[in-house]
């Protein structure tokens, strides 16, 4: 076998150990106001792959990444959780958002649970796992995102980092395949933005599929294996972490660059 | 004019008092217990974005809200019957007020729903629950607390209406009142005591509400 046929056949293997997770392809949405808030927009996010979706406010990436989990409808295009499609209204979106996790820019931590019941509710009521299994499962997350002594904690008593963090491990603890981040760090102060950023890091490293919206420059450029550049509903770019800051092309995304890296 | 006050009629017919309050109480309970569960099921139908559900819920809120509660314990204790649904007085006071408060606390616990910020409800979906478990686990705890004052203000209203169901002679407290004023004429007497009976009751259910709050809502403390 020539040296050439192994490195195809590597690579055969790899594409094969990394199967497309999401697939969206033209995912056109108009809010009521009639707001063309997404103009035919695809992205194939593969197994273990970081994606960071970076673009103006108003671009349409929160929104892009909602269809995802289908907390935000489409009117046209398809999208695919795994060989799943959502589709709008369809039954059966609750058995898809338990393998897609989400994070909100507001954490949305349950204010009526502990720290340690908001993460156990879904493995409980909806994986069926006991409540001992549960716990334990979430203690070790809790240890994981640096806040297990805060346990029996109410979500109130955290800061926004620590609410943040318990906000990853409540949807890690759902097992998801994928794990969406809508602008986590946006609502921090600015020194809780770091703890935050460190627990994405370290699940990056797990090999956990992530596609973040954020405008972390430094979280995307070192943790990105891809960034998506979307503005005005359109995806522009969709390049790797080193094309997009060092070397870009398109002409709107050298403003946002210069707008953001200042 | 000369009254001399004899409370005696009071001490020897205290048994017959204290069988009244203890019914008030039972019917309170009852009826909030019922009409709490009727509110957030109505609450639910308000909130649903279903022009059905919602219909029939406001049509429900606006028919008890705008109509005597007298009226509605007499149509249901003495117009029922007539189709062949005879309730006891003590089934007909429950019935009636457990309707009568599921009303107000339609509106209430509506209230405290639309408090909810949306991210909780989507953190929820996110998870995987269905909209009824999000409303079931997510929305209506912290949604009750929001509202808790407002509510245990009409679950006390609420105690206060037991006493119309003398009425249909349901034998609750004021029934007791009338029955031994009718008897003895003592009214200063009876109807003294029958109000600090009623403030009685009415402590005994706010320290009730003040538990209920204490263990279930602790989180609202907390709360940003």
């Amino acid at each position: 076998m020539t040296s050439l046929q192994t490195e195809l056949n590597g690579k055969s293997t790899a594409t094969l150990e990394k199967p497309p997770i999401i697939v969206a392809k033209n995912v056109e949405k108009t809010y009521g106001n009639g707001f063309h808030v997404l103009k035919g927009v695809s992205l194939t996010v593969n197994k273990g792959e970081v994606v960071v979706l970076m673009g103006p406010s108003g671009s349409g990436k929160s929104t892009f990444i909602r269809t995802f989990n289908g907390l935000e409808p489409y009117q046209k295009g398809s999208i695919e959780i795994d060989g799943t499609p959502i589709s709008n209204g369809k039954k059966g979106i609750e058995l898809v958002r338990r393998e897609v996790g989400m994070v909100f820019q507001q954490f949305n931590l349950f204010p009526h649970l502990t720290v340690l019941k908001n993460i156990t509710i879904g493995p409980i009521k909806l994986r069926g796992l006991s409540k001992a299994d549960a716990e334990q499962a979430a203690m070790e997350l809790l240890e994981k995102v640096g806040i297990a002594h805060q346990a029996k904690k109410y979500p109130g008593q955290l800061s926004g980092g620590q609410q943040q963090r318990v906000a990853i491990a409540r949807a890690l603890a759902m097992k998801p395949k994928v794990m969406l981040f809508d602008e986590p760090t946006s609502a921090l102060d600015p020194e809780m933005v770091r703890e935050v950023l460190d627990v994405m890091r370290s699940l990056a490293e797990s090999g956990m599929t992530m596609v973040c919206v954020t405008h972390e420059v430094g979280f995307a450029r070192e943790v990105a294996d891809r960034i998506i550049f979307l503005t005005e509903g359109n995806l522009i770019a969709d390049t790797t972490p080193d094309q997009f800051f060092n070397n870009p092309k398109e002409e709107r995304l050298k403003t946002f660059l210069s707008q953001i890296l200042h | 004019m000369h009254y001399s006050f004899d409370f005696s009629v009071i001490w020897d017919n205290f048994g017959v008092l204290l069988a009244g309050a203890w019914l008030t109480l039972r019917l309170s309970l009852m009826a909030v217990a019922f009409g709490l569960v009727i509110g957030i099921v109505g609450s639910l139908f308000r909130t649903s974005g279903n022009r059905l559900l919602n219909g029939i819920a406001l049509a429900y809120v606006e028919v008890i809200r705008n109509t005597p509660y007298l009226i509605q314990l007499f149509f249901i204790f003495f117009g029922l019957p007539a189709v062949g649904l005879k309730l006891s007085a003590e089934q007909a006071a429950i019935v009636s007020l457990a309707i009568n408060f599921g009303a107000y606390s339609t509106e209430i616990v509506r209230a405290g729903v639309e408090s909810i910020p949306k991210g909780q409800v989507e953190a929820g979906l996110a998870i995987g629950f269905n909209k009824l478990d999000v409303f079931r686990h997510i929305v209506i705890p912290p949604a009750l607390a929001n509202i808790y004052s407002s509510l245990v203000g009409q679950v006390i209203l609420a105690v206060l209406f037991t006493s119309v169901v003398s009425q249909i002679a349901a034998e609750d407290l004021t029934y007791a009142g009338n029955y031994l004023d009718a008897r003895t004429f003592r009214s200063f007497e009876i109807y003294f005591t029958l109000a600090i009976l009623y403030l009685a009751i009415v402590w005994i259910v706010k320290a009730l509400a003040y538990v209920v709050e204490a263990r279930f809502f602790e989180f609202a403390k907390y709360r940003q």
